[in-house]
């Protein structure tokens, strides 16, 4: 990128928030997605939607790669600079417009970071549901491009269940808007949910607007602790088909508890195979009568220990134990690489067996947990990126684990997108006309395909490339 | 900030500094970002290389030979706040600290190796922190030139603006300072109160600025410790603790300064050491960690930190030996941690378990305690425009507990609160105490 193309993008954003030193594009050139990495040429922290629209007016003039960026907490490498260019991160737009209490909406800036809108709208009674591990640090930008869940997903649906309307600027630097605050509107095509999910490939989003649902009442959290996996498993299955649907139901096998144990110190007992946390929400008699359901259901298929908490610290320390269950992982092995299979909440245990079999099979050490109530397993690989023999294991065994959840009726992620980490096996999933189709939809939106290139449509081969990183082979004369 | 251009290559043997221990832990970060909200700096910045994920990544980018150890690496290294809130919030239990205090290592040792030198650094490092008899001189002309008014003096006549602007500014924060009288008048061993059911011999650490700045706060604690039935020790031989020089990047001159430490408390025969600054106490329990290659040293400090202890946790362990005479009706306290007690050492539950007792006061918890004020050591010296945006955002915090006395366990973080109070305007309704010049007024 030449010096003429960074003093326009300085003169739109000006100067402190355009960044092209060595040391700043590198800590653009990687997200929380193991062994990608590519360097940017430049990154901007546009203040407003005008800021947006002329910066990318810029990049469309210039063909410069755009990549969005939030808290870069996405695990498909979306915010990878695969082909250079341009990071624009949204931490600027963070503002939380409006909390419209008779329309039950929220509306507000994509950098907004999803805990914040969690807290400000529980103030008023009001509740989002969609509560990724991540919601401390990712952005509501990054949860609308990935179309995040959480472990609220079971009862109250993903990101997609709740965005109403959407602002986002266009390459060419058009600024459009869809959806809004109406509880109906078919005017055209659902431009607003295609947007969601989309992964940063086709605009950027500069302004959203959230449906809110009224703040349950009460909250129970218990635990259950299995001797086996299939038991835990089967307990999903039973409580389900006894019309329950609780808010959070949530699995983790014993590796992943002997590491949150580890890090949490809440005094799991590390000689079972397996536990579920289960929550329910509701008001305090639907609660009371679900849990004491649930816990007969998990006794009577094998939980050796089922407990209540006693207190709403107690639940919510469970809570936040699980969520740090992915970074505890870290703690075992330098490497840790998670994936995102997802399955028919009814083939859980076959899966989760299946899993075990493949770790087996390539001799690895894949831990795995997930939301059980919705299908959506995360087994993780705890390896080293040093040892390229053992990296060539984790990629085939992965494919095998993607082959087989799309067997079982499954995908190939549940919430993280596809981006670069699953480009090659989207065609699994959607076919070579799905493909065709979305690769017209992209150029639609993205004619000169500057909006985050090379992420989820594949190039050639099926195989999770470690990206050389042309770090400082690059040239960086700023002189 | 300015790109740099004057690229300096990374030296081969200070990458090989790296290698072993620190390439492992640094690998051992995974990106996830879990540390991006506790960090002071990122919140000011939005910038992630003002992130611990980022330094991080920057400290990779040096040891896989991406990237240069050049102005802007420094830059950046120095821009941290070493408060290690990152520490406590990172899941995958990556030691941030010790990994900042090599990276700055590498940069000093660079520097020097291509004859770049900083006048200032070699007068702190290598002349004043090493040598308690300068910085008692140092004192002594601090209380000449505030007893003679020469500081008023200095104030009124603009001789003031002399000094470099953070230290101009920090100096209104100060508060007299003892007597050099005083100071030698002190007795080296302080015996318990005749009923006093302990027979511990405590020896004090009295650290070095502190000692000089703060000698009432090291008296005060001395008979807190005395009326909770211990025997204290003011060990003569003792230097200050090397913290500074670690978290600057100079760990020789800090193993130096940890030895002499460790031989004046051998030979002083004490049970127990104590003091009463975070910063010097989390310094002084992880000696053993800057021996980790020198064996016969490492078991020597592995004894030393057996024996160290913060002023509350000793106090909250005598707890029912203590006795509060004294009250303070109505009065409202809020505690802010320091870092390096709270992050550093997991010493919280304590300093609020003792001034919850306190017969008579409301205690409130502030929103954020443990975030860092912006101190962090001489950070407020050498970064003062940071410093005092984290320190602006911290006093919003304080003000919101409408506290009147808000109480700290760090030199640097009471005089940091005292300064914040000032520029939040607060002077007259709040008032910055360390805990012992507090438990002192009421025991
Ligand atoms: C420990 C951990 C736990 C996690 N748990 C979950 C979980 O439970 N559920 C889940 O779904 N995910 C989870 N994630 C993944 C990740 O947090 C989510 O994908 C999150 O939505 C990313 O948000 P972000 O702000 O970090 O976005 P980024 O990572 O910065 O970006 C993600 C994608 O969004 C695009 N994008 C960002 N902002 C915009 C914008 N304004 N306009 C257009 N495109 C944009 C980017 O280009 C990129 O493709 C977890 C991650 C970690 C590290
Ligand atoms: S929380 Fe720990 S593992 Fe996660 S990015 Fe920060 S330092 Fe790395
Ligand atoms: S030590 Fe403090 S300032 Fe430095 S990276 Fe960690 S949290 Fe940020």
């Amino acid at each position: 990128m030449n010096t003429e193309i960074k003093s326009q993008l300085r003169a739109i954003v000006g100067d402190r928030w355009m960044m092209d030193s060595p040391h700043d594009l590198y800590t653009y050139s990687y997200d929380a997605t193991p062994l990608y990495q590519a360097m940017p040429d430049a990154v901007v922290m546009p203040s407003s939607v005008e800021e947006v629209a002329a910066v990318l007016k810029v990049a469309n003039q210039y063909r410069i790669p755009i990549v969005s960026r939030g808290s870069g907490t996405n695990l498909c490498g979306g915010t990878v600079p695969t082909e250079g260019g341009i990071v624009l991160v949204t931490n600027r737009l963070g503002r939380l417009h409006e909390i419209d209490q008779e329309n039950l909406t929220a509306t507000f800036g994509p950098g907004l970071i999803t805990a914040d809108l969690h807290k400000a709208v529980e103030a008023v009674g009001l509740f989002y549901p969609p509560d990724p591990g991540s919601m401390r640090i990712s952005t509501m930008g990054g949860n609308v491009a990935e179309c995040a869940g959480g472990m609220r997903g079971l009862k109250y649906g993903v990101t997609k269940d709740y965005i109403m309307g959407i602002e986002a600027v266009l390459p060419g630097g058009e600024v459009v808007r869809f959806g809004g605050k109406n509880a109906k509107d078919v005017a055209g095509y659902d431009v607003t949910k295609l947007l969601v999910g989309s992964e940063g490939t086709l605009a950027v989003v500069t302004e959203i607007t959230a449906k809110l649902l009224p703040l349950p009442p009460a909250k129970q959290t218990m635990v259950a602790y299995y001797q086996s996996l299939s038991d835990a498993a089967r307990s999903v299955q039973r409580i389900i088909a006894s019309k329950i649907i609780p808010a959070t139901m949530e699995f983790l096998d014993q590796a992943t508890m002997e590491v949150v144990e580890d890090f949490a110190r809440i005094g799991l007992p590390l000689d079972m195979k397996a536990m579920l946390i289960i929550e329910q929400d509701g008001t305090d008699l639907q609660v009371e009568q679900d849990i004491a359901r649930m816990a007969d259901i998990c006794r009577g298929e094998g939980a050796t220990e089922v407990r209540l908490a006693q207190t709403v610290e107690e639940g919510a320390k469970l809570m936040a134990a699980r969520r740090a269950a992915l970074s505890a992982l870290a703690r075992v092995k330098p490497t840790t690489i998670l994936e995102d299979a997802t399955v028919p909440r009814a083939h859980l245990a076959e899966m989760v067996e299946q899993v075990d079999v493949i770790a087996r099979k390539y001799n690895l050490q894949i831990c795995t947990f997930g939301h059980a109530g919705d299908g959506n397993l995360h087994p993780t690989c705890l390896t080293d990126e040093r040892d390229l023999e053992e990296i060539h294991r984790v990629e085939q065994a992965f494919e095998e684990i993607f082959h087989a959840a799309i067997k079982l009726g499954g995908t190939i992620t549940g919430e993280h997108g596809v981006g670069m980490a699953k480009a090659g096996f989207l065609d699994l999933k959607v076919g070579p006309s799905g493909i065709e189709l979305m690769k017209r939809i992209k150029e639609a939106f993205d004619p000169h395909g500057i909006m985050n290139p090379g992420k989820m449509f594949a190039k050639s081969d099926r195989r999770r490339v470690v990206v050389k990183t042309h770090a400082c082979t690059h040239e960086h004369n700023h002189a | 900030m300015p790109a740099h251009t004057n690229t300096t290559m990374p030296n081969p043997n200070l990458i090989q500094l790296l290698d072993n221990f620190d390439r492992e832990e640094i690998l051992n970060c995974m990106q996830c970002g879990f540390c991006l909200p506790a960090c002071p700096t990122y919140r000011q910045t939005g910038k992630e290389s003002a992130s611990p994920r980022g330094r991080i990544a920057l400290m990779k980018g040096v040891v896989d030979g991406q990237l240069n150890v050049d102005a802007e690496f420094e830059d950046n290294m120095y821009l941290c706040l070493g408060c290690r809130a990152c520490e406590t919030a990172c899941p995958a239990g990556v030691p941030y600290g010790s990994l900042l205090e090599t990276a700055r290592d590498v940069v000093e040792r660079n520097k020097k190796d291509i004859g770049e030198h900083s006048f200032l650094r070699d007068l702190l490092f290598e002349e004043i922190f090493p040598n308690p008899d300068r910085i008692d001189r140092l004192g002594t002309m601090l209380w000449a030139s505030q007893t003679l008014g020469l500081q008023k003096l200095a104030n009124k006549m603009g001789l003031i603006n002399l000094l470099p602007r953070p230290m101009r500014e920090m100096q209104s924060a100060v508060d007299q300072v003892a007597s050099p009288w005083q100071r030698m008048k002190r007795e080296s061993v302080i015996h318990p109160e005749p009923d006093a059911s302990q027979n511990l011999r405590v020896g004090m650490f009295k650290g070095c600025i502190m000692d000089v700045m703060f000698f009432e706060t090291n008296q005060a604690t001395a008979r807190v410790l005395t009326k909770a039935g211990c025997e204290v020790v003011f060990v003569e031989e003792q230097a200050c603790c090397g913290a500074l020089h670690a978290h600057s990047g100079e760990q020789n001159g800090a193993k130096e300064l940890a030895k002499r430490n460790i031989e004046a408390f051998e030979a002083a025969g004490v049970d127990l050491i104590v003091n009463n600054a975070g910063g010097c106490g989390a310094a002084l329990k992880e000696y053993h960690h800057w021996f980790h290659d020198d064996p016969q040293w490492q078991e020597r400090a592995m004894k030393f930190v057996a024996k160290c202890r913060d002023a509350n946790e000793l106090a909250a362990e005598l707890f029912s030996a203590l006795e509060f005479r004294g009250e303070l009706p109505g009065v409202r306290i809020t505690y802010q941690d320091s870092c390096h007690l709270a992050h550093g050492q997991g010493v919280r539950a304590q300093p609020r378990q003792l001034l919850r007792s306190i017969p008579g006061v409301e205690y409130v918890e502030m929103m954020e305690a443990d975030r860092c004020c912006g101190s962090a050591g001489i950070y407020n010296i050498t970064n003062f425009d940071m410093s005092m945006e984290v320190l602006d955002e911290k006093m919003e915090n304080v003000k919101s507990t409408s506290a009147h006395l808000v109480v700290t366990s760090n030199p640097g973080c009471l005089l940091q609160m005292r300064k914040g109070i000032q520029r939040a305007g607060c002077e007259g309704q709040m008032e910055a105490v360390h805990i012992m010049d507090l438990l002192d007024r009421v025991l």
